[in-house]
């Protein structure tokens, strides 16, 4: 094949440079790609890949590292907003974000996710919420639905026995620290680009020394949900959206 | 003529005097009694607007070892404090600490236990702080300061050896050592390191910003493939065993004679060092070996007591019988080694430390 | 030299500030001091005490179970620190509010009024003061001098105006003390 030369005028898209060329573990058809990509680029974007520390989770995201060419710190489970808190305290000129799923941000960290934005601690959060421990093995999370079934929900989660599933971004809104919280999503190519500009104006707010912001993003998990890629965007659509809806729940 | 800084302060205040001193970059803390002096005394001497020193008080213990966790992975002098209920939530954070290398301080002012127990001082927490006391292989250095002076100059230690070895130090104490007023000389103040010092200093571990020079740095105590993380605990290991040939601290007394040692760290070393005074008036050569380093502990020096033909060793101790262990591992058998103990808050006297010294060792 | 003192009663009669003054002023004279309160919920509102070990040698133990002196100034404390004076010490006591003596013949007994003289003078606050007065008219270990710079060592700047007002309590207390029982 002939060798095509392609003219700086004519590249419409290219990977951000801080995204790293290492192999991703997520499985086909995951979110976190997609959500690792929009953060890479936002950072870039802004100039700060020499000021950024990521903190990563304990969950699928926990090699979030190997991905962006950042420095960055794992945490132990759930205490992602605490370590991010010192690290922002210590380096007030830095920009320090936590990158979680729904059970290290909403089930084994809430205590550390509620105070470090109630203190307005000036970082951000990105919450990926797909309703399921996936690291484990489809574990019920939180925010699992009800009625969804799930390797501790085999029948279906029935409030009685498992109780009910809770929208943190709204417990936040109350939150005087807190200055943006969205829902947002990546399954569709505009809900991405949405996705990005919320990502964007966290990151600003951090930098800007507005107090916490969290990017909630609706996920899916195909393996966990047991569906193709296709139709665990279509599940989300039917199933996530109705209780997870998308839009700014805080912005100010 | 200028004034010498000699104080008359408690144990815990001077915690925070010698940590604002030292340089020290930030404080996370929770309130718990008998130590919440550390965090009261930096909050009124507001290092913020001095040296620039981050002081937090966080929402809980887990929190306030997460953020020395944050804070450590960025290559700055952090620390935190706590009573023995708090460290047991700390638990996780030290061994997270552990496995990623990181250097910090944690200052326990030991409570009687277990669970919620007793606010009065005891030192039921030897092997929670030099067995691990949490999941995995890890140690960390463990200073045990019988003075208020020695709170002060621990401070300064603990950082050294933390950094010098990039692990967590430890200074446990206890409600007596904490609540206690001495005199104290305080050290001056040191400047702390500039952000480019630090970046010097910790290029090659810390997560400060990527700068363009170097490869990322990732601060984790996570390896999947066992082979590798074999390796991280082998380097691990071969650290501990530095730390075993040149760290260890201990203070003699009156042991070059001695027919019988008494050994107690801490407040518990105080007590018994009035218990050689009163043996020694008696005629009984009795002396005073005090374990300044918990871990590594001075195995040496007991095992050359033993070979030199003490006739007996005492252990004690503010508890069941923990550190008796390790002396009976370091005596082997070479001569008979007891505990005795008082618990729930409840101290011994000199003359107590003493009898027991007769009936278990002397006259048995 | 060497003072084994135990100050007790209830939380709010200035027992740790007495034994704060006290250890200033044994700083000032140069003495190795130990000052080790009782803590936690017995600070407030329960009963309070302090021990203060004054030495011209390093202090060993900074925890005592038998004392020089005893200032017992309830009778709950009365009650658990008579039997630990030394043979040959010293226990001193206010009278308000204690309804058993102390009866020890080996020890050296003074009785001190000074809620009663407090009460006259218009002014509680004065009361830890006056007490250590009494205490240091028969215990002379430290220097009034000492005693002085002790005392506005342990009070905040904004106290300082009360200084006048406690060194007479101290001189005050010292007129006021009174033999029970002597060696």
């Amino acid at each position: 094949m002939a060798e095509v030369e392609l003219k700086q005028e004519n590249i419409v898209y290219a990977k951000s440079k801080l995204m790293l060329d290492n192999v991703m573990h997520y499985c086909p058809g995951c979110s976190h790609g997609t959500v690792h990509k929009l953060i890479a680029e936002v950072i870039e974007e802004m100039g700060l890949e020499h000021k950024t520390m990521g903190v990563s989770p304990v969950g699928c995201a926990v090699f979030a590292y190997n991905y962006i060419d950042i420095d960055w710190a794992e945490a132990a489970h759930g205490r992602a907003c605490a370590v991010a808190t010192a690290m922002k305290r210590l380096h007030p000129d830095r920009m320090v974000f936590t990158y979680q799923g729904d059970g290290d941000l909403s089930a084994i960290g809430t205590c550390e996710t509620i105070h470090a934005a109630a203190r307005g601690e000036n970082i951000v959060a990105v919450y990926i919420n797909n309703a399921i421990y996936g690291m484990t093995g489809g574990q019920m999370a939180p925010t699992t639905l009800l009625g969804m079934k799930t390797a501790t929900t085999p029948y279906g989660r029935d409030p009685r026995l498992n109780g009910y599933p809770y929208k943190i971004s709204d417990m936040l809104a109350h939150l005087d620290g807190v200055c943006y919280l969205t829902r947002q999503s990546v399954h569709t190519p505009a809900n991405v680009r949405k996705c990005k500009r919320a990502l964007r104006k966290a990151f600003e707010n951090a930098m800007a020394g507005k107090g916490f912001s969290m990017v909630e993003v609706v996920s899916t998990c195909n393996s966990g949900w047991k569906l193709s890629p296709v139709k665990a965007n279509e599940w989300l659509e039917e199933n996530m959206l109705p209780f997870y809806p998308l839009g700014d729940v805080k912005d100010i | 003529m200028a004034e010498k800084e000699v104080k008359l302060m408690k144990g815990n205040e001077v915690i925070a005097h010698a940590a604002i001193r030292y340089g020290c970059d930030g404080y996370f803390g929770y309130p718990i009694t008998p130590q919440s002096e550390v965090m009261e005394t930096l909050m009124e001497l507001k290092p913020w607007e001095t040296t620039g020193m981050v002081v937090l008080q966080a929402e809980s213990e887990v929190s306030s070892i997460n953020m020395v966790y944050g804070g450590a992975a960025t290559g700055k002098r952090v620390m935190t404090s706590s009573s023995s209920p708090g460290v047991s939530l700390m638990s996780e954070g030290l061994s997270y600490l552990a496995g990623a290398e990181l250097p910090c301080l944690v200052v326990n002012c030991q409570r009687g236990g277990p669970g919620l127990g007793t606010i009065q001082p005891s030192q039921g927490d030897y092997f929670q702080a030099c067995k691990g006391g949490a999941h995995g292989d890890f140690h960390l250095i463990v200073l045990a300061p019988n003075s208020v002076q020695e709170m002060h100059d621990f401070v300064a230690d603990a950082f050294d050896l933390a950094f010098k070895y990039r692990n967590p130090a430890m200074i446990l104490a206890d409600g007596a050592i904490g609540q206690m007023m001495e005199k104290v000389t305080l050290s001056p103040q040191r400047p702390r390191k500039t952000d480019a010092e630090i970046e010097a200093e910790c290029h090659s571990w810390a997560a400060y910003g990527k700068p363009a020079d170097r490869e990322r740095n990732v601060v984790t105590s996570l390896e999947l493939r066992s082979e590798e993380m074999e390796k991280i605990n082998q380097r691990l290991q071969a650290k501990y065993k530095a730390m075993e040939e040149n760290e260890v601290r201990y203070e003699a007394i009156e042991c070059d004679d001695a027919d019988y040692v008494i050994v107690a760290f801490g407040s518990s070393a105080r007590i018994c060092s009035a218990t050689v005074e009163i043996a020694r008036a008696e005629g009984v050569k009795v002396g005073l070996l005090r374990p300044i380093t918990l871990y590594p502990f001075p195995k040496k020096v007991l095992a050359e007591l033993a070979e030199r033909g003490v006739k007996g060793f005492l252990s004690a101790e503010l508890n069941a019988g923990q550190m008796v262990e390790d002396v009976r591992l370091a005596v082997n058998g070479k001569a008979p080694v007891e505990h005795y103990g008082r618990q729930g808050g409840s101290i011994f006297t000199p003359d107590e430390v003493f009898k027991a010294l007769k009936d278990k060792i002397i006259n048995r | 030299m060497k003072e084994t003192l135990i100050i007790a009663g209830f939380g709010g009669q200035g027992v740790l500030s007495m034994g704060k003054i006290l250890a200033y002023a044994g700083v000032m004279q140069d003495f190795e001091v130990t000052w080790m309160p009782s803590y936690g919920p017995e600070m407030r509102g329960g009963t309070a005490n302090v021990t203060v070990i004054l030495s011209d040698r390093r202090i060993s133990s900074p925890i005592a179970h038998e004392f020089d002196t005893a200032i017992i100034l309830n009778q709950q404390s009365m009650d658990k620190f008579e039997s630990q004076v030394k043979p040959g010490g010293t226990l001193i006591y206010d009278v308000n509010g204690i309804t058993h003596h102390p009866e020890r013949k080996d020890i050296n007994i003074y009785s001190i009024n000074a809620t009663e003289e407090c009460a006259k003078m218009g002014n509680a606050k004065l009361f830890n003061t006056m007490i250590l007065g009494g205490y240091l008219k028969v215990c002379p270990v430290v220097s009034m001098d000492n005693v002085m710079t002790g005392l506005k060592k342990s009070l905040p700047e904004r106290a300082w105006k009360m200084l006048p007002a406690n060194e007479e309590a101290i001189r005050h207390g010292g007129e006021i003390i009174t033999a029970v029982h002597t060696l």
